[in-house]
């Protein structure tokens, strides 16, 4: 029984990276239809931009925001110059844009810390927590941070003049320019807080699966994997669906050594975590093709 | 004194397709102008194009000051309140923050929330509605909430585009009952296009006629709905 909670409680931990992930994706797609391949080598990048930051002499505390406003830059750049000559292009070749930038970050983050695995400091206290041993401190310093940048954006967006109109340059740029609202920099702006958001995702779990180029290949698929179980139109539902896609992966895990254990006959394990949550999404598509959190606006004709 | 609006040799393009071929058109400040015509005329594209949300050649004005080569939320913010075809509320807002959202722009927020008042007293039931979802409004109330969004900018020009579309008659004489009281107490000069010619011509001081992008008539609303052939052949009534 507690193998179960600690396999919750991890699985809610990694549950949290694929939320930011999910958010990220979303952030883009609502705003421009677009899928960013790129998002989880971006990820990966600021992970590396915080670890310089941090051999260099910065604590983790001051790295952290720097990373932040280094990728909030990179990503309005990227918008800017690459994307916004785009705008009416094919989608074809915006995604060739999407695999070139991500082919782009893979390599230039090789050739200026190399490909060799780096440790990354975990910044949270090894301190021992009432239910020791069941979740680890970083595995709640993951959870905590997420869940703080989580409620930091929703509050923005819901709450702030230029969150609402953000928003309604997703939901309908036309009207948006009508009332005023220059499109263009809403978009450049989404583009900052989606890899503002997607670094964070990276800095934290840079401890967990250590520091290398590829660190991010497989998490950016269950982000991925989050953000159509709970809806790609959907914020708070991609969240969810990170959540829920970390949690049910380590419950297959977990299922399935019990089944072992039981009977002697292994059905499914660790390595096929992944193959059982794209399995998840596809039933979950062909349920519902919006997402288990997917709004349909409710318009009237 | 300059026009509201002034508009000299307007062309617009879809692609290779020209939809507007040249056309004059002046709006006296205060004053209300329809512009009439079968579908397809070019009504709508007129008004994109004074915001330039098509190609255009041609110049417009707004009071005195060309908009050329600036952008359509540019134009906007020059005090142009333009209530879209469609209506384009954003259906998935609440009402009150497709209100808010109007108002972003605008430096002095203490007129936005006096203009907010104003805008309760000419549509109470927007104020009632305020947290409902803008997409689960009946129709004629999501016109009223285009023209109330409109309003939110504090505009000096507004372009309406089909007030009465898909709308009951009452709804639709309550709605130009409105947009006339907007004209007179707030000063707002407004270009009106209009399928329901009688109604618009009955609202406007002054009517242009447009088929197949080409001004064929203008004058006062009088002139125009006296003159028989142009009812018969344009207006329909
Ligand atoms: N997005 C577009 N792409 C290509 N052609 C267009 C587009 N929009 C309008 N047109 C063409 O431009 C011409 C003028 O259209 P416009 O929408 O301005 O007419 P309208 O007078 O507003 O008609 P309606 O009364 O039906 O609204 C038409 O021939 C139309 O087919
Ligand atoms: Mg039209």
């Amino acid at each position: 029984m507690e193998q179960l909670f600690q396999q919750v409680a991890s699985g809610l931990a990694n549950g949290a990276i694929y939320a930011l992930l999910a958010l990220a994706l979303v952030m883009i797609f609502v705003s421009t239809n677009h899928i960013n391949f790129a998002q989880g080598e971006m990820a990966m990048f600021s992970a590396f931009v915080c670890w310089q930051l941090i051999t260099w002499g910065y604590s983790f505390w001051i790295a952290l925001p720097l990373t932040m406003l280094f990728s909030f830059g990179v990503g309005v750049t990227i918008e800017r110059v690459i994307l916004r000559p785009l705008h009416s292009a094919p989608v074809l070749s915006i995604v060739v844009v999407f695999i070139g930038l991500l082919a782009i970050f893979h390599s230039l983050a090789g050739a200026i810390w190399t490909h060799t695995v780096k440790p990354f400091p975990s910044p949270f206290p090894n301190v021992s927590f009432a239910g020791s041993g069941l979740i680890g401190a970083h595995q709640i310093g993951m959870i905590v941070v997420a869940v703080v940048m989580l409620a930091l954006l929703f509050s923005f967006f819901r709450l702030t003049p230029l969150g609402l109109a953000m928003r309604a340059a997703a939901l309908n740029p036309d009207s948006a320019r009508l009332v005023g609202i220059n499109v263009d920099w809403m978009l450049a702006l989404g583009w900052g807080l989606a890899a503002t958001v997607g670094a964070v995702a990276g800095v934290l779990v840079a401890p967990v699966v250590f520091l290398e180029p590829n660190m991010m290949a497989g998490i950016l698929l269950y982000g991925f994997a989050g953000a159509l179980v709970g809806g790609i139109t959907s914020p708070g539902g991609a969240v969810a669906g990170g959540f829920i896609v970390g949690v049910l992966e380590n419950m297959v895990a977990y299922l399935g050594n019990m089944l072992e254990r039981a009977t002697g006959f292994y059905l499914i394990g660790n390595g096929e975590k992944l193959t059982v949550a794209l399995l998840i999404v596809i039933t979950v598509l062909t349920l519902k093709p919006s997402g288990l959190f997917g709004r349909v606006t409710v318009k009237r004709v | 004194m300059s026009n509201m609006l002034e508009v000299k040799g307007l062309k617009a393009y879809y692609g290779p397709s020209q939809a507007l071929h040249g056309i004059d058109f002046s709006l006296a400040k205060g004053s209300i102008t329809t512009l009439l015509g079968a579908n397809g005329a070019g009504k709508t594209t007129t008004l994109r194009a004074i915001c330039n949300m098509v190609r255009t050649e041609g110049s417009v004005s707004v009071d005195g000051q060309s908009v050329a080569g600036k952008a359509t939320e540019a134009i906007v913010r020059l005090g142009v309140g333009h209530v879209p075809e469609g209506r384009g509320t954003f259906t998935a807002l609440s009402v009150e923050e497709n209100l808010r959202v109007a108002a972003y722009t605008r430096r002095d927020k203490a007129q936005a929330a006096r203009d907010l008042e104003m805008v309760f007293t000419y549509f109470p039931r927007l104020k009632e509605r305020m947290a409902q979802q803008a997409g689960t409004l009946s129709g004629g109330e999501q016109q009223m909430l285009a023209i109330a969004r409109a309003l939110m900018l504090g505009p000096r020009l507004m372009l309406l585009d089909e007030p009465s579309f898909g709308l009951a008659p009452l709804i639709v004489q309550e709605i130009f009952r409105i947009m006339r009281r907007i004209n007179q107490e707030s000063k707002v000069s407004m270009l009106l296009v209009e399928q329901n010619a009688a109604l618009a011509l009955a609202l406007a001081d002054n009517a242009y006629v447009l088929e197949t992008g080409r001004v064929v008539m203008s004058g006062t609303s009088a002139e125009v709905s006296s003159n028989e052939q142009i009812r018969k052949s344009y207006l329909g009534y």
